[in-house]
């Protein structure tokens, strides 16, 4: 799927906002009257977004092979943030698709999968760093490079949650959809390749008023040579909050529960 | 990358030669500065006691163990002898050099009173906790570290299976009474405990127990 280079034109005068309704492309099933912006995000891009409770995040791998890393903390209180651990053991799962819920660490559900094409996307938190990002693809600075500089997932995702004052103790273990990694009895992991087809989409209910930062960096264990700078597309819509028949609240009891913690902060 | 199977080592350190001989009970926060080379033994008094344990770099507090980039670098989620203990900033903070436990979690985290609401009923969250312990022994001691600091702690004697499937499992505990895990200290450390007072899961049997630290200089 072609997408915008580093180089646009700036858009003319008589026309300066250049907000493309890039979701036409890439989730025309949504209903128009809902859709609220929608982006193209290179791979290794990186961006954040305040979105209120009721609004849904559509993330679909506009390549084969992409991977979004995605952190959330709550947009009220920043102390409240997505927790790994207690959302799989909640859910005793150690993989997320349609049910699923990302709880923070004061026990609310903070987003949901409401739809998935794809039946895995990976919580396991591994983050490329610089470290492993150079050990495996070299050095692509930015003077010899310009836009062709690639960064880490770690790197991007602590610049989107600084802009919010939080610091790189903040950063928590990001879930990275649209990648597989499995354990075997050993414990060992092992990635699973050609996972994410171009067109897989999921889509995530933000439960509360949330911060959401992510990166399209590749996934750390992906064994390709060469950065894999696979693209994703977003679009933000109004879904509305969980109804009480939501199929992620009785996917499980404590998805219940958690929902009903999210739930009583926004009594009125 | 080391593999993550089960590694049985035993130590030859000697408890009478130990610089420190705690006995934590069931139930109770513990922070603890370990210098750079001393050895940590924690050691399951009567078997199958989580025994909830986050590490900091004494020297930079907003360094802290990093499950994340521990299981990166070793290649998978279990933790035995041999298993390197990595900061978020990728550096060494700890390594286990002895186990006779030979499995620890990394994945199941430490239990809350806001997260017992979801897991087992909206009405035991009055009920104690690991991170209620951690932020009591945290706000007494007032070094810096607070909630933010509160990351995937590692569950020493805990068995949290992944299935090939995706599936978390709690399983039958591999501990027993007397088993032990020996760290040694690659930077200057605290170590923040709770020896986890959780009273609705069946891996500690519904019956917490206490924990032994003991601490030895360099050799």
């Amino acid at each position: 799927m072609e997408h915008p280079g580093p180089a646009l034109d700036n858009p003319p005068a008589a026309a300066p906002v250049d907000a493309t309704e890039h979701w036409r492309r890439f989730a025309p099933d949504l209903p128009a009257d809902k859709v609220m912006f929608s982006e193209l995000v290179p791979g290794g891009g990186h961006w954040s977004y305040r979105l209120p409770r009721g609004t849904t995040l559509r993330i679909t791998a506009l390549d084969a092979g992409a991977n979004l890393s995605l952190v959330l903390y709550s947009a009220q209180e920043k102390l409240e943030r997505y927790n790994m651990p207690d959302s799989l053991k909640a859910q005793h799962t150690a993989h997320y698709t349609r049910g699923h819920v990302l709880m923070s660490d004061m026990g609310r559900a903070m987003a949901s999968i409401t739809s998935d094409t794809l039946g895995w996307h990976d919580p396991l938190g591994l983050l490329l760093d610089n470290r492993l990002m150079h050990e495996k693809y070299g050095s692509h600075p930015y003077q010899e490079n310009r836009n062709g500089m690639i960064r880490s997932g770690r790197d991007g995702l602590l610049i989107e949650i600084g802009k919010y004052g939080l610091a790189k103790r903040d950063l928590v273990a990001p879930v990275n959809f649209f990648s597989k990694v499995t354990v075997d009895a050993e414990g060992r992991f092992r990635y699973v390749p050609d996972h994410a087809r171009a067109g897989d989409h999921v889509d995530l209910r933000l439960d509360m008023d949330v911060l959401v930062a992510f990166s399209a960096a590749p996934h750390p264990l992906n064994p390709a040579p060469i950065y894999p700078a696979n693209k994703v597309g977003l679009a933000v819509w109004r879904s509305g909050p969980a109804q009480g028949d939501d199929y992620c609240r009785r996917f499980r009891p404590e998805n219940a529960r958690a929902l009903h913690n999210t739930d009583m902060l926004y009594l009125t | 990358m080391t593999a993550t199977a089960i590694r049985i080592q035993e130590s030859a350190l000697a408890p009478e030669a130990a610089v420190l001989d705690h006995t934590l009970p069931a139930g109770e926060p513990y922070l603890l500065a370990i210098d750079k080379g001393q050895t940590l033994r924690i050691v399951d008094l009567e078997g199958n006691q989580a025994v909830d344990v986050i590490f900091y770099n004494r020297d930079d507090g907003a360094e802290h163990y990093s499950a994340t980039e521990t299981l990166l670098r070793q290649g998978g989620i279990y933790l035995t002898t041999g298993s390197v203990l990595y900061s978020d900033d990728g550096n060494p903070m700890l390594t286990l050099v002895a186990d006779t436990c030979g499995r620890h979690d990394t994945l199941g985290g430490a239990c809350a009173a806001e997260s017992n609401t979801v897991r087992y009923a909206l009405q035991k969250k009055f009920m104690h906790s690991c991170r209620d312990n951690y932020l009591t022994a945290l706000q007494h001691a007032d070094i810096g570290l607070g909630k933010r600091d509160l990351v995937p702690n590692i569950n020493f004697f805990m068995n949290v299976p992944v299935t090939e499937s995706g599936d978390l499992s709690f399983a039958d505990g591999v501990s027993a009474p007397g088993k032990y895990v020996e760290l040694r200290a690659e930077m200057n450390l605290w170590m923040l405990v709770s020896n986890c007072p959780q009273l609705n899961n069946p891996c500690n049997a519904y019956n917490p127990t206490p924990a032994r630290f003991l601490l030895w200089n360099p050799q």
